[in-house]
């Protein structure tokens, strides 16, 4: 395992910038997790760090070893894909064993053996081991395919939204799988996704990517408490921050210079209003069976905040909001310091 | 408007029984959702009712009138598929008349109805566009128009939004469901995305191998599962067991999973064996006095709360906590459990055993 370097990395295809001077430090043993919408350069940078893609400015540098002009092969990274590749005609130990046997990296069949088998438990695949690799459940392909590339060594796991094509309890148990081995295994790995529960519930530090340029680079509690502009602000939690005009509530605390104001679910009080200090009125309740979402209208505005389970709402009621220390942005969007 | 009753409905394809004896009814101007794996017969059952397929038995009808053995045409009812099916050199305008035209509607009233719809889609500035231009949204928007303008008696969805992006999912689901609210029309919508269902429906129907396992509103589903499966099925993370020996009597208000007595609502069955106990989430919370313990196995954090996964030697429990509560892996934890909200389930059969939380609604 080891670090990882990119420093002024630009891509472009054609017209397109696809990444832009991007510049981005992966510790030893981290699970860096870039996150952005389709378009916003997650896999061009993954491609780049594998040497799939050549940077057009820039160096990418592995365990202080400049990389930037070397092929694939010679990089020392394992890369896995959005959709298994399995060999259907293999078995599961015959596709674990498969980077094993490859001619630049022989190695001895026991060596091969002893690896095969500690992956495969590791992934709680050791009972498929001779079951056609087409004779496996989806979840199970994917947890070969991860471990086609747990099986060695490299510097660096490049993975490339490896749990898109599960269906969402699978995700789930994988997600905390994957975790759980990278932990243990001390591993150092780039992961690639457009679902921001992956990135907050796995990553070490997330990425946050917009249209090429990495807008922050923190843990997930730092970039949900403290997002460094509306933009990251958005794309973390759920429901979604609700995002209010300056001036829309009452706001004794908002620095000079508030133009918007973010209220998270935690950052709102809700309470019903008392003779004439009604802000807001429930239009919509969603149950959610854990969550019940409160759509409410403030002066205009659309407002989601998760209700307090015992309050006997209903839509038409007439709701006081208050904020509770919430975040405060410029006009360009960005946080104000508090 | 239309009621949907189906009765005893039964499909085979050859030796498979892709569904066994479905009841149910959708009632006037209802948003039904249809749920489960792929497999489970949700889309066979919603071919059926809109006579794409025959059924092998059982009837279907439509305001009363049987119409299982109609063709497709003489129900008037309307079938979405996955989206984006537009004509790519009609306008807008011409895509949405497009099933008018074709019931040779005379010109003005075509004029009307594409407009209204249009309206109600809040589409009307895009008439005249062609559709090669438009956004993914306003593409679904008129395909959307084009089964609505010939406002049928129902609308059957088949996964409409199963191709798009979990950010655009989310909106289509609140439009789609604001429009159910403007037009009122009876929905039956398949889906395998549990939050799709819970966000959207008035009722769910949960399927599983063929089988309807239960009929309610979300909150029932939720809060008062009928089997193991609707349990596991629905809620993210969904609801964890405990899995026991032991015995129950009507009367009893408490469990023993081994060392630990565990409080439960009033029992209202005699059952004994195999025994799971079932617990949601945010009814299991950190407590250092409990006799109930387990290992941290991990923790997941999502903002506000955070989802620790503790192993238990009757199995994994989740627990949804505050985020601010320090959690490390490998910790031994107690778990204190909000008892008037845990199901019993007899884990031979999966059934739920009936209890007290199964009489009347629940408090939140």
């Amino acid at each position: 395992m080891a670090e990882v370097r990119l420093s002024g990395v630009t891509k472009r295809f054609g017209d397109i910038t696809a990444i832009g001077e991007l510049s981005l430090d992966i510790a030893d043993s981290e699970l860096m997790v870039l996150l952005g919408p389709t378009g916003a350069g997650k896999t061009t940078t993954l491609r780049v760090v594998a040497g799939l893609d050549r940077p057009d400015e820039g160096h990418v540098s592995i365990a202080g070893r400049d990389v930037t002009a070397e092929p694939p092969a010679v990089r020392d990274v394992a890369f896995v894909f959005q959709q298994y590749s399995l060999y259907p005609h293999l078995t599961v130990y015959d596709n674990l064993a498969f980077p094993l046997r490859s001619p630049a990296r022989r190695q001895p069949e026991e060596e091969v053996r002893r690896t095969v088998h500690r992956v495969a438990e590791l992934l709680h695949i050791e009972s498929k081991l001779t079951n056609r690799a087409t004779r496996l459940s989806g979840g199970e392909m994917q947890r070969v395919a991860i471990g086609r590339a747990l099986v060695r060594s490299p510097a660096i796991y490049l993975m490339d939204e490896p749990l898109s094509s599960l269906d969402a309890k699978l995700r789930a148990e994988l997600r905390l799988e994957l975790k759980r081995i990278q932990s243990e295994l001390g591993a150092t790995i780039l992961y690639v996704t457009h679902d921001q529960i992956e990135a907050m519930t796995m990553a070490t530090r997330i990425g946050i990517l917009s249209e090429g340029k990495l807008v922050q680079v923190g843990t997930p509690r730092e970039v949900y408490e403290r997002p460094a502009n509306t933009y990251v602000a958005a794309h973390l939690g759920t429901p979604a921050i609700n995002l209010i005009p300056a001036g829309v509530l009452p706001a004794p605390a908002a620095p000079r210079g508030t133009h918007t104001i973010g209220a998270r679910t935690e950052q709102l009080r809700i309470a019903r209003a008392h003779n004439g200090a009604a802000q807001g009125l429930l239009k919509r309740i969603e149950h959610l069976g854990d969550q019940n979402h409160l759509h409410l209208e403030v002066g205009g505005h659309n407002l989601v905040t998760l209700a307090d389970p015992h309050a006997r709402w209903k839509p038409g009621d007439a709701l006081s909001v208050e904020l509770t220390d919430p975040t405060y942005f410029d006009a360009d969007g960005r946080r104000i310091q508090a | 408007m239309a009621e949907i009753r189906v009765e005893n409905l039964r499909k085979q394809f050859g030796e498979f029984a892709a569904v066994k004896q479905s009841s149910f009814t959708v009632e006037h101007g209802t948003f039904f959702v249809m749920l489960g794996p792929s497999g489970c017969g949700k889309t066979t059952t919603l071919r059926m009712i809109a006579g794409l397929e025959l059924p092998t038995q059982g009837r279907i009808l439509l305001d009363g009138e049987d119409v299982a053995f109609l063709r497709a045409s003489q129900r008037d009812i309307a079938f979405v598929f996955q989206m984006f099916a537009l004509y790519p050199h009609l306008s807008v305008f011409n895509n949405i008349a497009y099933p008018l035209r074709s019931q040779r509607v005379p010109r003005e009233e075509v004029r009307k109805r594409v407009e209204e719809t249009a309206r109600l889609l809040r589409i009307e500035h895009l008439l005249k566009r062609g559709v090669g231009g438009l956004s993914g949204g306003d593409r679904q928007r008129v395909a959307l128009g084009r089964a609505i303008v010939r406002r049928p008696k129902a609308f059957l969805m088949d996964e409409p939004l199963g191709a798009l992006d979990a950010e655009f999912r989310r909106l289509m689901c609140a439009e789609l469901r604001q429009l159910h609210e403007r037009i009122g029309a009876t929905t039956v919508y398949v889906t395998h995305d549990q939050l799709e269902a819970m966000a959207m429906a008035d009722r769910i129907a949960v399927m599983n191998q063929g089988v309807v396992e239960q009929v309610g509103t979300p909150q029932e589903i939720y809060d008062q599962p009928a089997s193991m499966f609707v349990a596991d099925f629905i809620g993210s993370p969904p609801m964890s067991f405990l899995r026991f020996d032991g015995a129950v009597r009507p009367g009893d208000r408490r469990v023993r999973v081994n060392g630990a007595e565990l409080d439960v609502p009033q029992q209202r069955e005699e059952v004994a064996g195999k025994l799971a106990l079932g617990l949601r989430p945010e009814h299991v919370q950190l407590a250092d006095e409990s006799a109930l313990r387990g290992r941290v196995f991990g923790a997941e954090y999502l903002g506000t709360t955070q989802i620790v996964t503790v192993n238990t030697p009757h199995g994994q429990v989740k627990a949804r906590v505050p985020a601010s509560r320090a959690v490390g892996i490998g910790d031994s934890v107690g778990l204190a459990l909000r008892a008037e909200r845990l199901v019993l389930f007899d884990a031979s059969s999966g059934r739920a055993l009936r209890s007290a939380l199964y009489e009347g609604a629940l408090d939140g």
